[in-house]
C-alpha cells in the first residue's frame, strides 16, 4: 500500500510501509548502507507525519517481511493481544505517541498494554519520538524478572560482570571477575564470552564459576555465551548452567545466519526450565540484540535496521527471558557511525525493549574505528540510568581484551549508583554488606583482592 | 572466609592484560590510569586512520598498488561494500597470468599491522612454497577481505591469501590477519576461507608461525581444491573470519 503526507504545500509519497518506518528513522549509517535511508532530510520528516498519520491496526495487516515465509512475522502476528491492544485501538502513531506520555499513562497501564503491541508498532512510535521522549516512557516501566536475585525493581540497577580473557585462561578471567565482585557488580549475570568453541574449555569455566559462586555463597546467576546447541549440549552432560544464552535478530532468516530458530530456542527454554536452579525465580533466558545484525547476514528484507531490532524483542519475549541487552555500539560504525548514533540506538533500544516488555539492559560500548570515545559512553550511560535501565555490561577499566572493544568500567557502575541513587539487587546488596564489601553509607570500599584470593585457580 | 592466602593486585596483574585492581580516588579511576587508557585510545584510532605507506614495506620485490572503490579512510569505514570492491583502474592495472597464488598486503583496519607484520610473513612464507606459481605482490589500500577475491580473478590465481590489519584493540593496535581463499569467487561467502589471526609483537602469533600454519593449509587446499570450514578440524589455528567475528563474537558462534 502506498501512503502520503503533506508538509508546506509539498507532497511526500511513499511506497510501502516498510519505506515510511525507513524514511521516518534519524539518519545512521546502516540504513544508509542498505540503501533505505531517507534521501534527504526533507524526505525524513515528509515520512515522520505520513507515519504519525498511520492507524496502529494497519499493523496487524501490512507486515515487513511476508508472513508465509518468515517464522518471526508469524510469531508476531500470531501472539498478538487484541484484548491488550484494545485500549489503543482507535489510536494512530502519532496518537500513541503523545498518550504513552500522558500523565494518566502510567507503568501499570503500559505494562497490560505490552502484549498487544507489534514489533512493528512500538518501533514506528520510536522513530517519532525524541531522546526525552524515549527516556520519560521507558522510566514510567517496570519490567521485573527473577533467578537467585530480583532484577528490576524501581531504584535499582543490576550490572553483569564480563570478565573475558583472550585465551581463556581460568586464572585470567578469575583475576578479572575478582576485581568485579570487589567493586560490588555482577549481580544481573557473570557472563563471559568465550574466545573458543571448545566444549571441555566450556565445561571447565561453568565449573569454575560455580565452584566461586558455591564457595562464597554469592546470590547471582552465572552464564557461558556460547551458541545455543552448545548450551544445550552442556546441560545434557550436566554441566552447571544457570542461564542459556543466545544473539537474535529479527527475521527467520537472520537467525538462521546465527544459526538458531525459534523451535531450537524453545528446547533449550524447555531444558533450562527444567533444571530448576533458580531460586527466587524462574526465568532462565539471555538474549543479546543489536542493530545491524540482520543487514549484516544480509537478510533485512528491505527494513531499517531500528524496525529490524524491534522484531528481535519479540522474539525475545517469547521466553520470559532474564535479561535482555543490545551490544549498541559492538557491531561498528557501518552500522552506527558516530557517538550521536550509538547513543540514539541506545535510547531507542531500551525504550522498544522496555514497551515490549522484556527485562532490558544495555552494553554501553563502541570500537575503535567508531567516531565515539569514552566521554559518549558516560553520557549514555547516564542517560539510560534515567531512563530505568534494568542493567549494564561492564569489564575491567572499560578494555574488553578478548573482543577488543571498549564497554563501561566497574567504577562506572559505582559512580551511577553514586548519582542516581540506584541500588544493585537487593539479595546481592545484602551479600555485599555480610561481606563487608560496601560502607554504612553503602559506598564500595578500597577491598584487599586477598579476601577472595580462593577464587584464582592455583594449578594452571 | 578465613582460610583465604594473601593475594596482590601484581600478582592477578600477571594471570590477565584487563585492567584490574586500579587505583580509584571516589568511585572511579586515578587520574593516571584514565590518562592512559586515552593514549591507549588515540593509539587504535591512529591505527584506523593510518594509510598504508608502501615504502616503509622495506620490500626488494617489485609491487603492484590497487585500491578498493573507498575514496578515502572515512568512506572505507562507513561502506565495506566499496571496499570489496576494486576501482576501475586498479582493475585494468593488475596483469594476468597462470598463478597458484597471489599475496596482498592489505591496510584493513590497521596498516600499522600490515606494515609491521606482512613483510615478515610473506619473507617467512616464500622459502615455504617451492614449486608454488607466485604472482607479483599485490598491495591493497581501503580493502576488506573479500577485495582479493576480485583481485586473484583479475590476475588468475587459484588463491589468495589477504594479509590484513585487524580491528585495533587497546592493548594491541597492531595485529595482523591472514586470510586464505581457494578457488576465489566474486560475491562468495566468507565460510569459504581460513583465517589465521592476532599475528603481532605483543604476545601474539609470530610471523615464522602464522607462514607455517599457513603452508600447511596452503598445501592442503591445494591438495583437495578447496578451502574454508571443511578444512577446518584439522588445525587448531584457524580462527572466524573477520565478518562472522563482528557479527557474532558476542555469542561465542
Amino acid at each position: 500500500m502506498s501512503y502520503h503526507a503533506f508538509l508546506g504545500g509539498e507532497k511526500f509519497c511513499f511506497s510501502s510501509l516498510k519505506q515510511v518506518l525507513a524514511y521516518a528513522s534519524p539518519y545512521r549509517s546502516g540504513d544508509e548502507l542498505a540503501g533505505v535511508a531517507a534521501p534527504d532530510p526533507l524526505q525524513r520528516i515528509g515520512a515522520r507525519e505520513a507515519l504519525a498519520n498511520i492507524p496502529l491496526r494497519t499493523f496487524l495487516n501490512e507486515v515487513p517481511v511476508p508472513y508465509e515465509t518468515d517464522e518471526v512475522t508469524r510469531l508476531i502476528i500470531d501472539s498478538h493481544d487484541t484484548a491488550a491492544f484494545a485500549p489503543v485501538a482507535h489510536m494512530t502513531v502519532g496518537d500513541l505517541r503523545d498518550w504513552l506520555l500522558d500523565h494518566e499513562t502510567d507503568g501499570a497501564t503500559l505494562s497490560a498494554l505490552a502484549p498487544g503491541l507489534t514489533a512493528e508498532m512500538v518501533a514506528a512510535v520510536s522513530k517519532i519520538m525524541r531522546n526525552q521522549d524515549l527516556v520519560a516512557v521507558a522510566r514510567k516501566i517496570t519490567v521485573r524478572t527473577a533467578f537467585r536475585n530480583t532484577q528490576g525493581l524501581p531504584g535499582r540497577m543490576g550490572s553483569r560482570l564480563q570478565p573475558n580473557h583472550p585465551v581463556d585462561s581460568l586464572p585470567g578471567i578469575a583475576a578479572s571477575m575478582l576485581d568485579g565482585l570487589l567493586l560490588g557488580v555482577g549481580d544481573a549475570v557473570v557472563g563471559i564470552n568465550p574466545a573458543s568453541d571448545n566444549m571441555a574449555n566450556a565445561s571447565d569455566i561453568l565449573h569454575m564459576l560455580e565452584g566461586v559462586r558455591v564457595r562464597y555463597d554469592i546470590p547471582i546467576q552465572t552464564c557461558l555465551l556460547t551458541h545455543v546447541t552448545n548450551t544445550l549440549q552442556l546441560m545434557e552432560r550436566n554441566v552447571p548452567v544457570d542461564l542459556v544464552f543466545q544473539s537474535i535478530s529479527g527475521t527467520q532468516e537472520a537467525n538462521a545466519g546465527f544459526g538458531i530458530s525459534l523451535s531450537v530456542l524453545s528446547e533449550a527454554y524447555m531444558a533450562s526450565q527444567s533444571l530448576g536452579r533458580g531460586t527466587v525465580g524462574t526465568n532462565t533466558m539471555y538474549f543479546e540484540t543489536g542493530q545491524g545484525s540482520a543487514l549484516s547476514a544480509n537478510a533485512h528484507h528491505g527494513m531499517d535496521q531500528q524496525t529490524a531490532e524491534v522484531r528481535a524483542y519479540a522474539v525475545a519475549r517469547a521466553f520470559s527471558p532474564l535479561l535482555v541487552n543490545t551490544v549498541v555500539g559492538f557491531i561498528g560504525p557501518e552500522y552506527l557511525y558516530d557517538g550521536r548514533q550509538i547513543i540514539r540506538a541506545g535510547l531507542e533500544d531500551h525504550f522498544c525493549g522496555k514497551l515490549m516488555g522484556l527485562p532490558m539492559g544495555c552494553d554501553v560500548c563502541y570500537t575503535n574505528h567508531a567516531e565515539a570515545d569514552q566521554d559518549d559512553m558516560d553520557n549514555l550511560m547516564m542517560l539510560l540510568c534515567t531512563a530505568g535501565i534494568n542493567f549494564l555490561i561492564a569489564v575491567p577499566g572499560s578494555d574488553d581484551i578478548m573482543l577488543n572493544y571498549q564497554s563501561l568500567s566497574y567504577h562506572d557502575i559505582q559512580t551511577l549508583r553514586s548519582l542516581f541513587g540506584v541500588r544493585a539487587a537487593p539479595e546481592f546488596e545484602e551479600w555485599l554488606i555480610a561481606r563487608e564489601l560496601i560502607d554504612a553509607k553503602g559506598r564500595i570500599r578500597v577491598n584487599s583482592p586477598s579476601i577472595f584470593s580462593g577464587m584464582i585457580p592455583s594449578n594452571d | 572466609m578465613t582460610d583465604e592466602r594473601p593475594i596482590s593486585w601484581q600478582g592477578l596483574q600477571a594471570r590477565t592484560s584487563a585492567r584490574i585492581g586500579l587505583p580509584r580516588t571516589g568511585n572511579t579511576i586515578s587520574g593516571a590510569a584514565v590518562r592512559e587508557f586515552q593514549y591507549a585510545h588515540v593509539r587504535a584510532r591512529h591505527a584506523v586512520s593510518t594509510t598504508l605507506d608502501t615504502s616503509r614495506l622495506n620490500l626488494s620485490q617489485p609491487l603492484i598498488e590497487v585500491e578498493s572503490r573507498a575514496r578515502d579512510r572515512e568512506e572505507y569505514v562507513r561502506r565495506p561494500d566499496l571496499g570489496r570492491q576494486l576501482s576501475d583502474s586498479s582493475r585494468e592495472s593488475l596483469p594476468h597470468g597462470q598463478y597458484d597464488v597471489v599475496f596482498v598486503i592489505a591496510d584493513g583496519l590497521s596498516a600499522l599491522a600490515a606494515q609491521q607484520q606482512g613483510p615478515a610473513v610473506l619473507a617467512a612464507m616464500i622459502p615455504l612454497l617451492a614449486g608454488w606459481r607466485i604472482a607479483p605482490l599485490v598491495v591493497a589500500h581501503r580493502a576488506r577481505v573479500a577485495l582479493g577475491d576480485e583481485i586473484a580473478t583479475c590476475m588468475g590465481a587459484r588463491c589468495v591469501v589477504m594479509m590484513i590489519g585487524e580491528r585495533p584493540g587497546l592493548r594491541c593496535a597492531e595485529s595482523m590477519s591472514l586470510y586464505m581463499t581457494w578457488n576465489p569467487q566474486i560475491g562468495m561467502r566468507d565460510s569459504g576461507r581460513n583465517c589465521i589471526s592476532n599475528i603481532h609483537g605483543h604476545g601474539g602469533l609470530s610471523a615464522m608461525t602464522a607462514a607455517n600454519s599457513l603452508a600447511w593449509l596452503l598445501k592442503m587446499a591445494r591438495t583437495r581444491n578447496y578451502s574454508g570450514v571443511n578444512l577446518k578440524d584439522e588445525t587448531c589455528t584457524i580462527e572466524q573470519t573477520d565478518q562472522q567475528k563482528i557479527l557474532s563474537d558476542k555469542s561465542g558462534k
